[in-house]
């Protein structure tokens, strides 16, 4: 049965467009002197997060509190996770709490899958391995379709650890949802042996993908990668697949620079180009609260799908979310 | 020893053969024909059963010394015995490990005061498992276990000399080394099988070049030594095409398949259910069909269950930081069953060679793996083919319940199973 | 959404009726279209932006009519829309500092409709807007989530204006309830007024009209819809007997109350 929201695969294209739609909404609220709605109010939201992200948990803390639920913030240090705690028995502790809805973040990959067997709440994936990441794919997204006014047919090449990136993987297939052409552009050791399976292009040269990229995502590498040889030094990956001012130039008029952050300067991006005005570095922050509280409201603000005892997740086929003719969105049990 | 009880199994299929029956007396097999009678024996009903001799592992875990939370060697055997076992080997990787003469002798001591089938143990190849410095392979191999399979399984030995080494030194006893094949550095944190599904589900891969490379390089220095190797739980197409290459050459190369390797793929990961997590990883449908396909024509020469126990905590968890393995004992015969009877890829007698008489021979268990005629030990099972049951591991007489067929229907049952003559296990369930 | 636009035959039917008091030429009117067309792009997005999101249930196609008695035709609706101007502008002292909020999905064209009027008497823009009540909601746990209408709140804001909620059919007043909250968290009216085309009766919430375009006594086993040019190709009130409680629901706006208005 479908309630979480794992894998950006889940969301058809309905299911996208409702949410993208949703927060373009919320998204006014952010210039209301009182930035509250009481929809989920008496509802409660617990943050799991076990691997460090301020970003993004500050980001769902908002969004939660914004339609006033109530929130609880579970982070793994000092925690007793720390002290040995299993997944599932910090999953028992939440559901005696009565938590509507869970947000994870983890460092393996199917923690929520795994979450969702345990909970009676609804599961949002914030980020498990390198696996997947929806609601950041559906940031960018909200954040492409602002900028530029549309998704279909949108030329987006995101470059950088394709292999590691659970951004990447939510982009690839949240993108191809929506209507989007998407280019990967890696080394071949950062590469998942079976890309060519995947729905998207794949090129090695960054300056031959530029001039045709409507958008552009850099995503973070990490030096540590050069330890386990996917590239002999950072100054190689940075000649070869960073983008500097040079590469900037090449792109067209209209292009936008996004990257999900934290930036490695001067690595993957250089300075002049994350502070250029094409980047959309900052407003994808501010766009993520107004996604995370339509994913909030939209699994959260109807009626409590049915209840019962947790039914765990359909070996690939998590949370969807199907809107009907009359507007009214069926979260399907 | 008179007095003890004597049998008549009436109307069985004996393999490939004939409706016989068979009298068993004193641990063996008096006779066998249709339309046998022997006074004071008593009488089992055999009709509609199929008489295998009793099967024989290669490869299990039992755990003990030293992990006796997931496995004991009494239920160890236990679940054997259901699942038709009278022999199995018990891989080295215990705590202590089993690299000296004490703990083999322990474990063999062991196996027999439990007494629900004949605990062979496997002794380790390098001290402690830990790659460097040969065990004492010749004190083991003189030692009341008499050890004849040695192997760090759950490691590698992948120091090529430290191989030659073992492989050399063994012949001077006809031992012989079970290299589990895994290229450590090409398979550092690998989760499941290196494919669409990994990339898909974001756990790092585990490619078939790391198995494969391995096996290339152990065969061709077992042929340069003029040893013998076994190569343990195959699960690669690419792996069966070096065997079969090796064989073409005439060289002492085994192999051995698991069940669950001729039945499940990659695709059960999708779940990130720990349950479907083991080393070697399951592999691709195409692999699954080439491991049936080599079993089939004897390329890999028997099926060995790798049976790996592990308590809840171990496999209740995300799937990176789960135990890898599944337990198998009680499962083996019916997935084989499923796998390749049901497939029309292997007849019983197939099935007699494959699962008794090939692994028999290769771990030099004389006692075992014989056709059932007069004269041969009474270690057999009776099986029953028309069965149909859903699997429940809470049935299990195993300490540990992640078998990855929890919930699937498969054909077959055991009904019977004989130690030299005497039941350990009678109508489907333990006779002591 | 019709390519005739909707606002411009509304205006030319509404100005034959009140001709003398406007004392325009065509062309002013048309010019008052046109800069309130301008003004309240934000509208004609909260329009389609309703549309597209929430397509109005129980659209009927010009020339189909639903099961009922049609209580309303155009010319009906068009002097009641034009008498609730008038209104309006005796009571907030010539439209000063008045704000429009329609709210979806019907209520919006209605207030376009008003805003135009009152533009056309007096000479000056009116601002209006939409106010989506969907988060509002005292019933959202019955339901599955409902997907939101457009909120767009004039330029001018609502702060000290006098502002007119503008609505279909007022029935229990659960929906005003909720447009009465969601004003508050955007600002500080100095007064709130109720507009709507029919006022249905069974009230269950101290809630009135400030203007009613027709009042229509109902029993609770009827539905009453409202069909408008330009969410539904055509303009008509029509009293129909009920089916089921979600029918009834249906039969109004996408943003409408289960239990009714």
């Amino acid at each position: 049965m479908k309630r979480h929201l794992i894998s950006a695969a889940d969301l058809s294209r309905d299911d996208a467009l409702l949410i993208l739609d949703t927060a373009e909404e919320l998204a006014q609220m952010a210039d209301r002197p009182i930035r509250k709605l009481p929809t989920l109010r008496g509802r409660t939201v617990v943050n799991l997060f076990y691997e460090d992200s301020t970003r993004t948990r500050i980001s769902f803390e908002a969004a939660a509190k914004r339609l006033s639920a109530d929130v609880i913030n579970f982070s793994a240090k000092g925690s007793s996770v720390a002290k040995g705690e299993s997944l599932k028995d910090t999953a028992l502790t939440l559901e005696a709490m009565g938590a509507d809805a869970v947000v994870i973040r983890h460092q393996a990959s199917g923690a929520p899958h795994r979450l969702a067997g345990w909970v009676r709440g609804s599961v949002i994936n914030a980020g498990d391995g390198t696996h997947e990441h929806p609601t950041q794919a559906l940031l960018d997204a909200f954040t492409m379709r602002r900028r530029l006014g549309r998704l279909d047919g949108l030329r987006v090449t995101i470059v950088g650890d394709v292999l590691h990136s659970r951004v990447a993987r939510s982009n690839v297939l949240l993108l191809r949802t929506l209507g989007a052409e998407v280019t990967l552009v890696a080394p071949p050791t950062l590469l998942p042996v079976a890309v060519s399976a995947w729905p998207c292009e794949v090129a090695y040269d960054l300056s031959a993908a530029l001039p045709k990229a409507d958008v552009v995502m850099m995503l973070r590498v990490q030096a540590e990668r050069m330890n386990a040889a996917y590239f002999p030094t950072v100054r190689e990956y940075s000649r070869r697949y960073g983008l500097d001012a040079a590469r900037m130039a090449l792109l067209p008029e209209h292009a936008i620079v996004m990257h999900p952050g934290p930036m490695n300067r001067g690595v993957e991006i250089a300075a002049e180009v994350a502070d250029s005005h094409r980047s959309t570095i900052v407003e994808q922050v501010a766009n993520g609260v107004s996604v995370r509280m339509a994913v909030l409201y939209l699994m959260l603000g109807g009626a409590d799908p049915g209840g019962g005892a947790p039914t765990g997740v359909a070996a690939g086929a998590a949370g969807a979310i199907s809107p009907e003719s009359t507007g009214a969105l069926e979260v399907a049990r | 020893m008179s007095g003890s009880q004597s049998w008549l199994i009436r109307g069985a299929q004996v393999c490939a053969g004939g409706i016989a029956d068979l009298i068993l007396t004193d641990g063996l097999i008096q006779e066998a024909g249709p339309g046998l009678s022997s006074a004071g024996a008593q009488v089992l009903d055999a009709v509609g059963l199929i008489a295998l001799p009793g099967l024989v592992d290669l490869h299990t875990h039992l755990r003990e010394p030293g992990r006796e939370d997931a496995e004991t060697v009494s239920t160890g055997t236990q679940a054997a015995a259901l699942g038709g076992f009278t022999a199995v080997h018990a891989m080295a990787n215990t705590n202590p490990v089993a690299d000296t003469a004490g703990v083999v002798e322990q474990i063999w001591r062991l196996g027999g005061q439990a007494g629900h089938c004949d605990v062979q143990p496997v002794g380790a190849v390098t001290s402690g498992l830990e790659g460097r410095q040969l065990a004492e392979l010749g004190a083991m191999a003189d030692s009341a276990a008499r050890v004849r399979v040695f192997s760090d399984d759950g490691r590698c030995v992948s120091d090529a000399v430290l191989m030659r080494r073992a492989l050399e030194y063994v012949k001077a006893f006809g031992g012989v080394i079970a290299q589990h094949a895994q290229e450590t550095r090409l398979t550092d944190g690998a989760q499941m099988n290196e494919g669409e599904m990994s990339g898909l589900l974001g756990l790092t891969g585990w490619p078939a070049v790391a198995e494969e490379a391995i096996i290339a390089r152990d065969c061709l220095l077992a042929a340069h030594v003029g040893s013998a190797l076994h190569v343990c739980h195959v699960s690669t197409a690419g792996s069966v095409e070096i065997i079969r290459w090796a064989k073409s050459k005439g060289w002492r190369v085994t192999a051995e398949v698991t069940p669950h390797h001729l039945l499940l793929t990659d695709e059960l990961a999708a779940s990130y259910d720990p349950v479907y997590k083991v080393n070697p990883p399951l592999r691709t449908a195409a692999d699954v069909e080439a491991l049936r396909a080599g079993l089939a024509d004897g390329i890999i020469d028997c099926v060995a269950t790798d049976h790996a126990p592990h308590p809840v905590e171990d496999k209740e968890t995300e799937w990176q930081v789960a135990a890898f393995g599944m337990t198998g004992l009680e499962t083996a015969l019916r997935v084989v069953h499923a796998a390749m009877v049901e497939t029309g890829l292997l007849d019983w007698a197939g099935v007699a060679n494959r699962m008794s008489a090939r692994p028999a021979a290769i771990g030099q268990l004389d006692q075992h793996g014989r056709p059932l005629e007069a004269g041969s030990p009474a270690n057999l099972v009776l099986y029953d083919p028309a069965a149909r049951s859903v699997v429940d591991p809470a049935q299990h007489a195993s300490r540990s319940r992640n078998t990855p067929f929890t919930g699937m229907e498969l054909p077959g049952q055991v009904h019977a199973t004989f130690l030299r003559g005497e039941p350990t296990v009678l109508d489907g369930k333990l006779a002591r | 959404m019709h390519a005739r636009d909707p606002l411009a035959a509304d205006l030319a039917a509404g100005a034959a009726t009140v001709g003398a008091t406007a004392g325009r030429a065509p062309t002013g009117a048309a010019t008052a279209v046109e800069a309130s067309t301008v003004e309240a792009s934000t509208v004609h997005a909260a329009t389609a932006g309703a549309a597209a999101a929430t397509a109005p249930p129980g659209h009927v196609s010009p020339g189909q009519r639903p099961d009922g008695k049609t209580v309303l035709g155009p010319d009906e609706i068009s002097r009641a829309l034009t008498r609730v101007a008038h209104e309006i502008l005796e009571r907030t002292n010539g439209g000063t500092d008045v704000v429009l909020l329609g709210i979806p999905t019907r209520g919006v064209p209605l207030a376009q409709r008003l805003a135009a009027r009152l533009t056309q008497v007096e000479g000056h823009l009116v601002p209006v807007g939409s106010l989506d009540i969907t988060m509002y909601r005292d019933d959202l746990r019955l339901r599955p989530a409902r997907a939101l209408g457009h909120t767009a709140v004039p330029a001018s804001g609502v702060d000290g204006k006098t502002v007119v909620l503008v609505d279909d059919v007022l029935y229990s007043g659960r929906t005003v309830r909720a447009a009465l909250d969601s004003l508050s968290d955007i600002g500080r009216p100095r007064a709130v007024q109720l507009a709507v085309l029919v006022d249905r009766g069974h009230r269950e919430l101290p809630i009135r009209a400030d203007y009613v375009g027709k009042n229509l006594p109902t029993s609770q086993r009827e539905i009453v819809r409202v069909l408008l040019t330009e969410t539904d190709g055509q303009d008509a009130v029509v009293l129909g007997p009920g089916r089921d409680a979600d029918a009834q629901d249906a039969a109004g706006s996408g943003a409408g109350l289960g239990a009714g208005r």
